[in-house]
């Protein structure tokens, strides 16, 4: 199981509810930026400039020092012609990379099926928390969904740990037995021995694993930390998926945007100070992405359903830097009072798909895009 | 233990046409005998489902009914406590094949309102069923109906019409969905324009989320002569809906649905038979679902062998029929939307189906991810020894059991029952046996709630609900 060779894998995480780019990416040297945002903005004085013109909002300094040592792409102004605003149509867009017609597979699930088109393991694509989000379904393709690492598997409201193994063992025998009696019995037959095994295999990672850094007790930062585990484990895992939340910040914006970057941020930098620790920098590469950004103009409290937002790639193997133009805040710019993105986020997948993950993206994304240069080559 | 065929047919029957049955239902429907029984569900009275005064003192979210989890959770009440179970899996039924889905539209009340619809239309004739579901507002939003003007055809909807709706694909022309597409022109929801706004901007203000209404605009009507299928007339929407009805086509396409969905996942031919039996009677009745499921549930084949667990339950009737057996939530609790979540969990997101396709059912429901979200919640479910449910299984296994005690086989084979019965496999029974067996004979004797020898049944029922063979309807 073990090789010496590490696999390169990709780590998401999805900021649900559409996160604020205006004031993740800042740019505070714009007075039409202070002008729309009258109460919800970052003070020029609290930003951690990138440049002249843009920052980080003051919540994201452990993304700051891996900026510093050029392991971080942002990708400015993202998003797709006409954009939508419903959180799960968007979402669903960036799931299916079809903008234009409801989609049918997930991107992610595409790519895991292309990895290992036999289903050989059952933990290509795994997702850290209940429910497949859908860029990791496709049919045919088997994802683990893990709420919790230590309690992952059967009957995990048995508490008396006897009988949950007797319980387990009698499982197994159930779905085990001779194949053939039937195509559906034997489907469920297989599904249940590989959801046990994927759940055996599952239990084994925290005990591969150790390490120095301590992550925060936050959901994000222990779905972080499993998914640092189950990388570390060895296991063949290529896509490790999770979500942090709410970003819909419609009030009460600057408290809990900055809790949850603060969040974010912060289980980003213990992980990539792990992968480090484990000499594992330049075999994963974090995705952060949002189904859309807000409103320019607050509404006094908060920020409302916008376009046009942001994306943002880190790791060891990440060509560092600002990729793309930060869309313009000038009247003329606006879709409607939003910020009109000037790139399409399947360039991106195409970026993630041919030159981290070695596959034809054409098929996946739904076509051919440009794409940027974020991996060192 | 000899389990009745009679009993056997009617649990069958009422995982098909219901959400299974407690025992307790089982007898009530025995006692009318299994043609009495089916029609007794082909003709829904009163549901006594929970009542909306009841629900709205404890959910302010199912009041206003404008967000998704709390529509899908109101939904889950009716099903979890409709006493008209076929009405309710009537409603599903045509939810997923009409699939319409709350992403595009941002308005679950009107998709509540469909439902609804379904439910007054969904057993009467397929024509006016059609007609109702194209007059539907939120059938209109989510294929674009709105934007189909007699200026310029928007094809989505009378595409869709003719290929997942009625007829399927290859029984048309191109030029028929031109033809479809021209006469639903005018086809509208009132205020469509601002209401159309509002959607795309999932805009809740000023005046929260407005239910929307069919309005016909007849100056947005294309009235020109039309040829389509064949025919050539000034059709509207409604003559061209007649044109459909009166299709083989689409009399083979209802009928292989309500199979698929009420019968099997897959065509044998025994049950072709029973398929050809369904479209003979779409004819003869004058296009009536009702009759056609009549048809079917008193078929040869529904009744045969071949029929018997031949479809893998869906999340819907996993988690429904899990609630229903173990009496839970037959008052308002907040874990009703952590419930219907689980559902999503398991791939079937009430008022959510992932595209105009629906969901795809049968043997696509099963993978790692969503089969353990699927045992684990009905072993939890039905492991429950204080859900009324689940204690009325304890009283009837003491009562059944000589003096209070039961042996292994015994204790495994009562519960198979109870919770069905449920037909197993030799291999699957020697396993529950011998689960059984590890801690020998079991006296219910003067049990008491949650004490030992009730959580033993609580435990074999977890293992029974854990089985291959429950994942199956």
């Amino acid at each position: 199981m073990t090789t010496n060779k590490r696999e390169k894998s990709l780590i998401v995480i999805q900021l649900s509810g559409g996160n604020d780019y205006l004031n993740t990416i800042i740019p505070y040297s714009e007075g039409r930026y202070y002008d729309s945002r009258t109460t919800v903005n970052i003070p020029q004085d609290r930003v951690i400039p990138i440049n002249d013109q843009l920052g980080f909002n003051p919540s994201m300094g452990p993304i700051k020092s891996l900026w510093d040592e050029g392991k971080v792409a942002v990708i400015n102004g993202i998003g797709y012609e006409h954009p939508n605003r419903s959180h799960f149509r968007s979402m669903d867009i960036w799931h299916t990379a079809e903008p234009d017609t409801i989609g049918k597979e997930g991107w992610l699930g595409r790519a895991i099926r292309d990895i290992d088109p036999l289903g050989e393991n059952v933990l290509t694509g795994i997702n850290f928390g209940r429910g497949l989000p859908r860029a990791l379904a496709c049919p045919g393709v088997s994802v683990a969904s893990v709420g919790d690492l230590a309690t992952y598997g059967l009957f995990p409201d048995v508490q008396d740990e006897e009988l949950r193994m007797f319980t387990l063992e009698a499982f197994s025998k159930m779905y085990g037995g001779a194949a053939g009696r039937d195509p559906v019995m034997d489907l469920l037959g297989q599904t249940g021995k590989d959801a046990l095994l994927g759940a055996d295999i599952l239990r084994t990672a925290p005990g591969l694993y150790s390490s120095s850094v301590e992550y925060a007790p936050d959901a994000l930062a222990q779905n972080v930390k499993s998914i640092s585990q189950v990388f570390h484990a060895n296991l063949g895992a290529k896509v490790l998926y999770t979500q942090h939340g709410p970003f819909d910040t419609h009030s009460g914006e600057l408290l809990s945007h900055a809790k949850l970057w603060n969040e974010v941020a912060g289980a980003i930098g213990s992980l990539m100070e792990d992968l480090k620790e484990h000499d594992t920098e330049e075999d994963a590469t974090i995705l952060v992405f949002s189904e859309f950004g807000r409103r320019i103009k607050d509404n006094g409290s908060g920020s409302d359903h916008g376009s046009g937002g942001g994306a943002f790639l880190i790791g060891g193997a990440v060509n560092g830097g600002l990729f793309g133009e930060y869309p313009s805040l000038a009247e003329a710019e606006q879709i409607e009072g939003d910020l009109r993105s000037n790139n399409d986020f399947r360039s991106l997948y195409t970026n993630i798909l041919e030159d981290w993950m070695g596959l034809d993206a054409a098929p996946i994304v739904n076509g051919q895009f440009e794409k940027f240069d974020v991996f060192k080559s | 233990m000899m389990i009745s065929n009679d009993t056997a047919l009617m649990a069958h029957l009422l995982r098909r046409a219901g959400f299974g049955a407690t025992r307790n239902e089982l007898e009530e429907y025995l006692a009318l005998g299994y043609e009495g029984a089916v029609e007794a569900l082909l003709h829904p009275s009163e549901p006594n489902n929970m009542p909306d005064d009841l629900i709205r003192r404890y959910h302010v979210e199912q009041s206003e009914l404008r967000d998704l989890p709390g529509s899908a959770a109101y939904w889950m009440y009716r099903m979890v406590t409709t006493s008209c179970p076929l009405e309710e899996k009537t409603a599903l039924f045509w939810h997923g094949l009409f699939a319409t889905g709350y992403a595009k539209l941002n308005q679950a009340r009107s998709l509540l309102n469909q439902v609804d619809m379904f439910r007054r239309s969904g057993m009467g004739s397929f024509e006016d069923l059609l007609v109702d579901l194209s007059k539907d507002p939120a059938m209109i939003v989510w294929l674009d109906n709105n934007e189909n003007h007699g200026e310029a055809i928007n094809e989505n909807y009378g595409r869709e019409l003719l290929e997942l709706f009625s007829m399927g694909i290859g029984n048309y022309t191109e030029d028929d969905i031109k033809e479809c597409s021209r006469a639903f022109t005018g086809w509208t929801l009132g205020n469509a324009e601002y209401m159309s706004i509002r959607a795309a901007k999932d805009s809740i203000w000023p005046y929260g989320r407005i239910a929307w209404h069919f309005d016909y605009r007849d100056e947005d009507h294309d009235d020109g002569e039309k040829t389509f299928l064949g025919e050539t007339g000034n059709f509207n929407g409604e003559d061209i809906i007649a044109i459909i009805a009166k299709q083989e086509s689409t009399a083979q396409f209802v009928a292989t649905r309500l199979f698929q969905f009420f019968a099997a996942d897959e065509i044998t031919e025994f049950g072709d038979k029973a398929i050809q039996a369904m479209m003979a009677t779409y004819f003869s009745s004058g296009y009536e679902i009702r009759d056609m499921l009549r048809t079917l549930f008193n078929s040869d084949y529904f009744k045969s062998e071949e029929a018997r667990y031949a479809r893998v339950k869906n999340p819907v009737e996993m988690v429904v029929g899990a609630i229903r057996m173990a009496g839970s939530y037959q008052n308002p609790a907040l874990g009703i939307e952590n419930v219907s979540r689980n559902m999503l969990f398991m791939g079937q997101g009430l008022l959510q189906p992932p595209t105009v396709e629906g969901w795809h059912e049968g043997s696509e429901w099963i993978d790692s991810g969503a089969l353990v979200e699927r045992v684990n919640f009905v072993a939890k479910e039905l492991s429950n020894v204080k859900s009324p449910g689940v204690r009325s299984i304890i009283d009837r296994l003491e009562a059944d059991a000589d003096a209070g005690v039961l042996d292994p086989v015994g204790l495994a084979d009562g519960c198979l029952d109870l919770l069905g019965p449920i037909e197993v496999s030799e291999a699957t029974r020697f396993v529950l046996v011998e689960y059984a067996a590890r801690q020998g004979d079991l006296d219910l004797k003067g049990h008491q709630q949650g004490d030992e020898a009730e959580q033993r049944v609580g435990n074999m029922l977890r293992l029974v609900a854990a089985t291959r063979e429950y994942q199956l309807a």
